[in-house]
């Protein structure tokens, strides 16, 4: 059963400053996500899920403990390793797209293949894979617009063929609709539903009781501590309503 | 990344602040300009130089009198060399090819039915074919015997020739100079110009004609003021003048404390000439070095400005796997390209610059082949050291911090 374990993080401390200022953002990490689950990581604000996110995002290092993504043990990773591993494992989707603006759809969706040298396929390819990417998303008709030719949603759904473009062992979500109203909410996470059928992993930050919901296991964190995991949304409404307090 | 992706990825950032982007390259347009016409202009001052000397002829001693003569009364058999001295300093000196003496005037001239005026008349002596390097077409030269009887004979240059008797051969004829009706007796070769002197148009007279019929004696009667002297070769030029030496102050009757002449080689005018262009050429090397630097520095405040910009731009692409490397290659890549652009624009500025100088200025100048790679090396040293820092700068980012940027 190994072989289906994606990611294992073990006793994942992060601490920001040093001496008496010193801050523990989280204090033991212990999880683990199989391939294909889809898992929202929940929790107010300060309890340390955006530095979980970035380590899990192999944007930041942990200060202790161990963090095994796909077989590899990439905790201790150098800058430019990290940078490979984000780029041939892990597909981001950020809240407010960050698609650049200068560059249409399908050449913003390109932008992670400029990074992933070694993968030997022309030009041509790369477009095509884009397209398909696009397609999926279903904004095969607006390849060429430009972001600022795109509503919200269709944004997110450019960010998301991008996420998908390297074919990664995980998609990262960082609060996806948190810009979005409520029925382009609903459609990206029709989407990621859709992905996650297909067998796609995803972990998903989100602070929406609803959103999670989509999610069939929640990690509740609070003060840089898990405080519950494995259950679906509906039973952690108790925990979520009781933080917004 | 690949090279070409680089390259494609600056041009992308660069063409999103165009009108940025070339004032940006302007610093380096006038800086590459600015070394390209520079050393094209020194060069045409050297070039220019070149051909004075070539004027003057080749190893030339010239003997100037240092006394003034104010007129009569003033030390009237004071030191200054006169026509007579012109064969003893021929008879007496060994290792010469001549001596010449000259005294130019301007005149109208009329022959052949045509007038031409302010025609420069040298009065001269026969030495000053072979001081000159310079041949006689048809008939002859000016001769001593022309000189010592202060002949009415004119030797005719090209193209006063051309221009008063066409085809129809001259020699023979007359020519009226002013008021005074001499026999044409040669025309020289056609030479053209040299440094400012138009050979072919001027007339050859003997230079006691000048002295009797056009030169107000009261203002140097007789006596030479420059007396030239060509030597054998580079190598006989020392001794040449030393001999010189003691001769003209035997002439003279002078000695060494105050000997009334002084000698200069064309080598000291050629020294003197060449010190200035030097320094002529290193100010303007400092002045297009400076304008260089200040290019760069623009290149560099852009490119930082563009870095602070575009962080949140730098924090996405380390989220999709840019290593530092590759951010800090883009950034310096875009750095290089503005720089390479304004070099090759600055090359196509200087060069034409150059030509319309050379066409409509009053300078002189040539362009320095070697002055285009170096000026377009130097553009892209620039674009490097300017654009390394702020490149730096983006590598060292943090992906979270920059993805947060506002």
């Amino acid at each position: 059963m190994m072989n289906d374990t994606l990611i294992e993080v073990h006793g994942l401390t992060k601490v920001y400053g040093k001496g008496t200022i010193a801050v523990e953002a989280l204090r033991g990490i212990d999880a683990a996500v199989q391939k294909g689950e889809f898992v929202a990581i929940m929790g107010p604000s300060g309890s340390g899920k955006s530095t979980l996110m970035n380590i899990l995002g192999c944007l930041d290092r942990p200060t202790d403990g161990s963090y095994i993504l796909d077989g590899e043990d990439v905790s201790r990773l150098s800058k430019n390793e990290l940078a490979r591993v984000r780029n041939r494992k892990i597909g981001f989707i950020f809240q407010s797209y960050n698609l650049l603006p200068r560059l249409d759809a399908i050449k913003n969706v390109m932008l992670p293949l400029l990074y992933n040298g070694e993968n030997g396929k022309s030009e041509a390819e790369h477009r095509q894979q884009a397209t398909a990417a696009l397609e999926l998303v279903g904004l095969g008709e607006r390849m060429h617009h430009k972001p600022n030719e795109l509503s919200g949603g269709q944004q997110q759904r450019v960010a998301i063929a991008r996420a998908l473009i390297n074919d990664p062992a995980i998609i990262l979500a960082d609060e996806p609709t948190g810009n979005l109203d409520t029925r382009s909410a609903e459609d990206i996470m029709q989407i990621l539903h859709q992905l996650h059928t297909n067998g796609a992993t995803i972990v998903m930050v989100t602070h929406e009781l609803d959103i999670a919901e989509h999610a069939e296991r929640v990690i509740y964190l609070r003060d840089g501590e898990i405080i519950s995991d494995k259950e679906h949304a509906s039973r952690i409404a108790h925990l979520h309503n009781g933080d917004k307090r | 990344m690949s090279f070409w992706k680089t390259l494609k990825v600056a041009w992308e950032g660069l063409m999103m602040n165009k009108v940025r982007s070339f004032l940006t390259t302007l610093g380096v347009i006038i800086g590459v300009a600015a070394v390209i016409m520079m050393l094209a202009i020194s060069a045409g001052a050297e070039a220019d130089i070149a051909d004075q000397i070539n004027a003057l002829g080749a190893n030339l001693i010239m003997v100037m009198s240092s006394m003034q003569r104010m007129g009569p009364g003033m030390g009237g058999s004071s030191a200054s060399l006169t026509y007579s001295d012109l064969p003893v300093i021929r008879d007496n000196i060994k290792g010469i090819n001549g001596v010449s003496a000259e005294q130019n005037t301007s005149q109208d001239v009329k022959g052949g039915g045509t007038t031409l005026s302010d025609i420069a008349i040298v009065g001269t002596t026969s030495g000053f074919v072979d001081v000159h390097g310079y041949e006689v077409a048809q008939g002859r030269f000016v001769t001593d015997q022309d000189n010592d009887r202060a002949n009415k004979v004119a030797v005719l240059g090209y193209d006063v020739a051309q221009e008063l008797f066409g085809d129809t051969n001259p020699v023979g004829q007359s020519v009226t100079l002013g008021t005074v009706k001499c026999t044409i007796v040669g025309v020289m070769e056609e030479k053209g110009v040299v440094g400012t002197t138009d050979y072919d148009n001027r007339i050859y007279v003997p230079i006691t004609l000048v002295f009797k019929k056009f030169v107000n004696s009261r203002f140097g009667g007789t006596n030479l003021r420059v007396v030239y002297v060509s030597a054998e070769s580079k190598e006989v030029m020392d001794d040449v003048m030393s001999q010189l030496n003691t001769l003209l102050m035997q002439i003279l009757d002078t000695d060494a404390s105050a000997p009334g002449f002084t000698m200069t080689t064309q080598d000291s005018i050629i020294d003197m000439r060449a010190s200035t262009t030097e320094t002529f050429r290193n100010l303007l090397s400092w002045v297009a070095a400076v304008s260089l630097v200040v290019g760069g520095i623009g290149i560099m405040n852009i490119m930082l400005v563009s870095v602070t910009e575009r962080t949140r731009e730098i924090g996405l692409r380390q989220a999709l796997g840019a290593r530092p490397r590759d951010v800090q290659l883009q950034f310096l890549m875009e750095a290089v390209v503005l720089s390479l652009l304004g070099g090759l624009v600055g090359i196509i500025a200087g060069v034409g610059g150059s030509w319309l100088f050379n066409e409509f200025g009053s300078m002189r100048t040539v362009l320095v082949t070697t002055s285009i790679p170096l000026s377009f090396g130097a553009a892209a040293a620039v674009g490097i050291f300017f654009g390394y820092y702020p490149a730096t700068q983006a590598a060292k980012l943090d992906p979270i911090v920059a993805l947060r940027h506002e």
